[in-house]
């Protein structure tokens, strides 16, 4: 924390169009430009464009990569198809998550994408285990945008033609303004969009095409917190962690059946154990009654005041008008409609388990209308 | 009448014995989108600098501390419904209580607007 905070490429870019800028995974980055509510119900309605260029690119290739990274990875890679990104999860030996990420089979390597804040320890985790013959590139030369909402595919097919043609979680080459551009439709908002990564060296050139369209916004990492909560998408570094794993999480889809079932991945035993018994505590959503918003670190209290569980991230959804939170509660409150006591701020809430998204996903899937 | 600030951001405007609490443009433009608000209720009694009601925006949940000592009058519940009016009108319609002031001495010890203003730049 010591550190300076460090520039990304679209720093300058992002003060120019009044920002407030915080410090976020050593990074200077925007929190806001006009304000949080304002910026998440543009997304929700409309197009904003996120600069997600912290995050680490990486490429691992060589010799089998697809045998190496399932060796540390529980996604089934053998049955990947190109150009489809898929969700998985870096975990340690006791099945805790070292970090989540994007894995998209391109041609002969893997891309991935990982956390802006873990990807220093995911890069020296991958080349500590990555056999000879596999390389990994961070690829610090490239910059990521997301553009997220209902009107992204206009504004984006109106600069990439061919782009309304993919469907949810599946990728392409393409080129926006003559800059070759890998983009995915795919994102962290609920909404259907994109993410587009793009040279770092025209990152502001692009941005300013995107921009410039009028369905477009630039939004900050405020609203890009609140639309992922109403997504009920869990956040690096406080609904997951090294403590935390993937059964816990509630994110048994990305253990992919084969691999569920055959292992050979950190922590298998932990997860195969938790999978037949259930584990000991879930991630759940709450609906919190009243108007306060419940915040990460809240505790979960049972009937005699103990601490049972945590709240990992809450706030107010601007589009439910609603405070909403994730927590950590005992798998027999997790069931939907449970009711869990809250203790924060010297009082005690009242949350109630919701299915989560809070806000329905508006993807667009393949074959859908 | 008569408006001193604090360096935690709070204004009061002061008549006789009788004063407004609130928070400055300044203190609601930090905040961002304030969603909720809780203030004291009439016949509380508050400390100079002690805790007196709470504002939550989206990012970050806040206490207000009470500029001077005294007992409430009245809290804003027009704030409490509608606590966009923190945003929107800080120094006026946005106010969080009023109360009867023991210790007018206590007000020499805040800031006028124009220290307000300088206290601010500097930040």
């Amino acid at each position: 924390m010591s550190e300076p905070e460090q520039r990304l490429p679209l720093d300058g870019w992002h003060r120019a169009r009044g920002a407030r800028m915080v410090e976020f995974a050593g990074y200077a980055m925007p929190i806001q430009y006009e304000g949080i509510i304002a910026e998440h119900k543009w997304t929700r309605s409309s197009a904003g464009l996120f600069d997600v260029s912290h995050m680490g690119q990486l490429i691992v290739a060589g010799d089998d990569p697809e045998k190496a990274l399932e060796a540390l990875l529980p996604a089934d890679l053998a049955i990947l198809k190109d150009a489809r990104p898929k969700y998985s999860l870096l975990l340690n030996e006791e099945g805790g998550i070292i970090d989540d990420l994007m894995v998209t089979r391109r041609g002969e390597h893997f891309y991935m994408v990982v956390n802006g804040a873990t990807k220093t320890g995911d890069i020296a985790h991958l080349e500590a285990r990555l056999p000879r013959g596999v390389v990994l590139d961070h690829m610090k030369e490239q910059a990521l945008l997301a553009l997220q909402g209902p009107k992204a595919v206009d504004a984006l097919a109106r600069l990439v033609p061919g782009v309304e043609e993919l469907t949810f979680m599946t990728a392409g080459l393409f080129r926006i303004d003559g800059v070759p551009a890998w983009i995915s439709r795919s994102g962290y908002t609920g909404e259907d969009g994109y993410e587009i990564s793009v040279p770092a060296a025209e990152v502001a050139r692009i941005a300013d095409l995107l921009a410039d369209q009028k369905e477009v916004k630039p939004i900050g990492l405020g609203a890009r917190d609140s639309l992922r909560l109403e997504a009920g998408l869990p956040l690096y570094g406080h609904d997951l962690d090294q403590h935390t794993t993937p059964v816990e999480a509630d994110l048994v889809f990305a253990l992919s059946k084969r691999r569920r079932a055959e292992g050979g991945f950190p922590g298998w035993h932990r997860i195969a154990k938790e999978l037949a018994e259930g584990p000991i505590r879930k991630r759940v959503g709450l609906a919190i009654e009243g108007r306060q918003p419940v915040r990460e670190g809240a505790m979960v209290v049972d009937g005699e005041g103990n601490e049972v569980g945590t709240v990992t991230s809450g706030g107010f959804s601007p589009s439910l008008e609603a405070p909403i939170a994730m927590a950590y509660v005992p798998l027999d409150s997790s069931a939907g409609g449970s009711r869990i006591s809250l203790a924060a701020r010297g009082k005690i809430f009242t949350g109630t388990v919701t299915a989560m998204p809070f806000v329905p996903h508006r993807y667009k899937r393949k074959g859908a209308a | 009448m008569s408006v001193y600030y604090t360096k935690e951001h709070e204004w009061v405007s002061v008549e006789g014995d009788s004063a407004t609490v609130g928070i400055t443009d300044f203190a609601q433009g930090q905040l961002g989108d304030v969603v909720f608000v809780e203030v004291p209720e009439a016949g509380k009694t508050v400390a100079q600098g002690g805790e007196a009601a709470v504002v939550e925006s989206v990012k970050a949940a806040s206490d207000v501390y009470s500029p001077v000592s005294g007992i409430v009058s009245e809290g804003n519940q027009a704030v409490v419904d509608e606590p966009s009016l923190v945003n929107t009108d800080p120094e006026g319609e946005g106010w969080f209580f009023k109360l009867t002031i023991s210790d007018n001495h206590e007000l020499g010890g805040l800031m006028n607007a124009e220290q307000y203003q300088e206290y601010c730049t500097a930040l």
